[in-house]
């Protein structure tokens, strides 16, 4: 194999384009100059961000929406300690992203040299693994061992740290002998589990706990195989959505602290857990010590560490959760479930009656009339990607996904300001899928200013902006604990319409139900994004809810029959 | 308490993935030491943790995904040659001085520097052996003391197959971590 003589930046763009590499989010500066000047001459396609964060939660969005590893790239210093938050949500919700950073020379670390940061220091607890690089020489191995610590075994972020001389510096480039040693990266173990068959086969009540791990690996026909095989009902984990359809009758959604009841309470009456890809996360589980107590636990996760960390289990199976759970099915029993699935039934009908998109039009206008709207006109085919609060729990109870990648959400960080960067990633890696943005009035003023990235990209994303006039899910918080004292919740906002005209993007403001279907419909017809303002209930809350630590059988409910809260 | 080997690549900022591990899962570090091994580029922390064996099984599988670390083994319930080194500096003139190295001798530890006013003491056994050494010293006058906490070793060959190095990057660059080391 025959070896060229190339700059570290070169280097760099070689082994990136060499990795399948098609979009980079970024931002330059100092530090990183010599990669840019060097990415002129490759087909890789730069998408100027507005802020490093946005970068990173766009790498995010581009990773979870495609399944492929997103790129972000920053200077040092500030450019570096600007994509931490970034990092953070992408290494608690297990998301491939490479980040590339730019630092300074390598005779200059520990000087305080101009823009220098420790970043390498500042990101190991959050990255899967980093690298600091200082030679040429060694760009190439650094950049292809961080793909394969992104993708392999559980995802995570990785950062590559790249100092001016090694960008500038050149040596010989070898892509054979820069090439990963896989085995001593991929810790994913292979397991079975005959016990897990033997405790399935017997269990009269079991629920199958889906979790992110099942899209990350492609598992969802295998589990969906499971459920319908077995006849056990699925329960979803927020990051789960989307890994057995909606629509599927088995498909029982969400869990948790703002899951569905019936969910919750057939958990806590369950005599068998099969938690697949999931990590009992404390906002799925209440209270750990009152948590699914007549069940015994089979936990199949691609991360050991998971095993007993949260939740004592009786069988633990480390692997890809699509493997394992394809092992399992010729050995699974034929178990007559239908007094179970009656039962779980009769308490989702019990429920639906409280539901307030059933509620007549009385005038006001409640985010889960909009977020309904949308899913109805939608046909539930769009890639919805939420900031964090009220609206989140609200997509996630009322939209209705169907595919997996079609919901992309902050849930392990809660990160917000995460909707519109990470909406523009997604598009960016889907072009052909309709992208909604579902955000609150306080995330969506924490990183609006990338709507000019989504002008200046031409990208199509429409932004459905739940305004309520407070930072909700805190006020919901003081309303029900803190005696409504709405310490610093009320938030005002410009208006949005009009900041959707200066950024040259079409906008709109709702204030009515009967107004939803048109805005939307016309919100889709404009192909360069959209930005509608839904002045919703100000004072509604999200149900049903479990407080943080309670039982999760104890839910605050939606008063019954529905009263309206608000006075205006 | 668990104790684990734990067999590492020795590449730049190992010991502090390992003990950023630690400090972010507030797993308690009862002692570690890391020093070089027989296979060139391997390094061997003995670690003990103040656990259960439940929290053991989570500390190793926590390691295993700090990339460098390359084995881990739970030795706390096989058969082990555990050992502790210590200097003590102790105070001792002439007139104490026979009695400091009787005790020395009772201890089968050695004097290793002597001034008109201090002996330096150096000892190897379990913990406890150098615990009551310091212990019967004190009375005298402990001036200082280093100890390189706590190393360990299962009796046989117990251990695995053997180990090469990792030919990957492994890391960010910094100083190396080599040589002993306590915390
Ligand atoms: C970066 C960040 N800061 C603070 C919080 C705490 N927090 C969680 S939800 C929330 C309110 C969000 O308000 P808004 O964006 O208006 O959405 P809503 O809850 O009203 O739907 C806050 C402040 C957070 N999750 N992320």
């Amino acid at each position: 194999m025959s070896t060229r003589t190339l700059t570290g930046a070169q280097i760099l763009w070689e082994s990136l384009v060499r990795e399948g590499v098609e979009v980079v989010f970024g931002y330059p500066g100092g530090a990183i100059l010599p990669a840019y000047d060097a990415m002129l001459d490759y087909p890789i396609r730069h998408i100027l961000v507005r802020h490093e964060q946005g970068a990173t939660h766009m790498a995010d969005g581009y990773a979870r929406a495609t399944g492929k590893v997103g790129v972000a790239i920053a200077t040092s210093g500030p450019g570096a300690t600007n994509m931490v938050t970034g990092i953070a949500t992408a290494q608690m919700d297990s998301s491939p992203i490479v980040c590339i950073t730019g630092q300074v020379g390598s005779g200059l670390i520990g000087s305080d040299a101009f823009q220098e940061t420790d970043i390498t220091g500042i990101t190991l607890p959050i990255t899967k693994h980093n690298y600091l690089v200082t030679h040429a020489s060694e760009v190439a191995a650094a950049v292809r061992e961080a793909f394969a610590v992104a993708r392999h075994g559980r995802p995570g972020p990785v950062l590559i740290d790249i100092t001016k001389d090694a960008q500038l510096g050149t040596c010989d480039f070898d892509w054979e002998a820069a090439t990963p040693d896989i085995e001593a990266i991929d810790r994913s173990g292979q397991g079975f589990g005959a016990d897990a068959i033997e405790l399935i086969n017997k269990a009269q009540r079991p629920l199958i706990l889906a979790g992110h791990g099942i899209i990350l690996g492609g598992g969802t026909a295998a589990v969906q195989r499971l459920s319908e095989q077995a006849q056990i009902p699925v329960a979803m984990t927020l990051l789960g959505i989307g890994s057995v359809p909606a629509s599927h009758p088995l498909n029982l959604g969400m869990m948790g602290m703002h899951g569905e009841a019936w969910v919750n309470t057939a958990i806590q009456e369950a005599d068998l857990l099969i938690a697949l890809g999931m990590r009992f996360d404390d906002r799925v589980t209440g209270n750990t010590r009152t948590y699914a107590p007549h069940a015994k636990k089979i936990h199949v996760d691609i991360d050991p560490a998971e095993f007993n960390k949260n939740i004592r289990v009786d069988a633990a199976i480390s692997g890809d959760v699509g493997e394992v759970v394809t092992g399992w099915l010729p050995h699974l029993a034929s178990v007559d479930r239908s007094p179970w699935l009656d039962h779980i039934n009769r308490m989702r009908g019990d429920v639906a009656v409280r539901d307030i998109k059933n509620m007549p039009d009385q005038g006001h206008l409640y985010a889960a009339h909009v977020i309904h709207d949308i899913w109805r006109i939608t046909g539930g085919n769009a890639i919805v990607v939420t900031d964090v609060g009220q609206h989140q729990m609200w997509e996630a109870q009322y939209y209705h996904h169907e595919a997996p990648r079609s919901l992309i959400t902050s849930g392990g960080l809660g990160t917000m300001g995460f909707a519109l960067p990470a909406a523009i990633g997604a598009k960016v890696g889907r072009p052909d899928a309709e992208v909604w943005v579902v955000v609150g009035d306080g995330g969506f003023q924490m990183t609006l200013c990338e709507l000019a990235t989504m002008v200046q990209e031409e990208l199509d994303v429409k932004v459905c902006i739940i305004n309520n006039g407070y930072l909700g899910m805190v006020r919901q918080w003081q309303e029900f604990f803190y005696q409504r004292r709405y310490a610093a919740t009320p938030i005002t906002a410009p208006d949005f319409e009009k900041l959707a005209a200066a950024y040259g993007v079409w906008g709109a403001t709702v204030e009515a139900r009967s107004e939803v279907e048109s805005t939307v419909e016309a919100a889709r017809r404009n192909t360069r994004g959209a930005v509608i303002d839904f002045r919703v209930e100000q004072e509604d809350s999200v149900f049903p809810m479990v407080p943080a630590g309670n039982d999760l059988h104890n839910m605050i409910r939606r008063p019954s029959p529905i009263v309206e809260t608000a006075a205006d | 308490m668990q104790t684990f080997a734990v067999y590492v690549d020795n590449v730049p900022g190992v010991l502090n993935r390992v003990s950023s591990l630690f400090r972010r899962r507030a797993f308690n570090i009862e002692s570690l030491t890391v020093g070089h091994t027989e296979v060139d580029g391997l390094s061997r922390m003995t670690i003990v943790v103040d656990t259960d064996e439940r929290g053991g099984r989570l500390v190793e599988a926590n390691l295993y995904k700090v990339l460098p670390v390359r084995r881990v083994v739970n030795i706390t319930q096989m058969p082990t040659i555990a050992r502790d080194l210590a200097m003590i500096k102790v105070q001792a003139n002439a007139e104490s001085r026979p009695q400091v190295m009787q005790l020395v001798e009772v201890y089968r530890a050695r004097i290793v520097d002597v001034s008109p006013e201090t002996l330096v003491i150096e000892t190897t056994g379990t913990e406890d052996k150098v615990d009551s050494l310091l212990e019967i010293l004190k009375p005298y006058g402990v001036l200082e003391m280093v100890r390189t906490g706590r190393i360990e070793m299962a009796r046989g060959s117990i251990e695995g197959p053997a180990l090469v190095p990792g030919r990957a990057m492994h890391g960010a660059r910094g100083p190396h971590d080599s040589g002993a080391m306590s915390v």
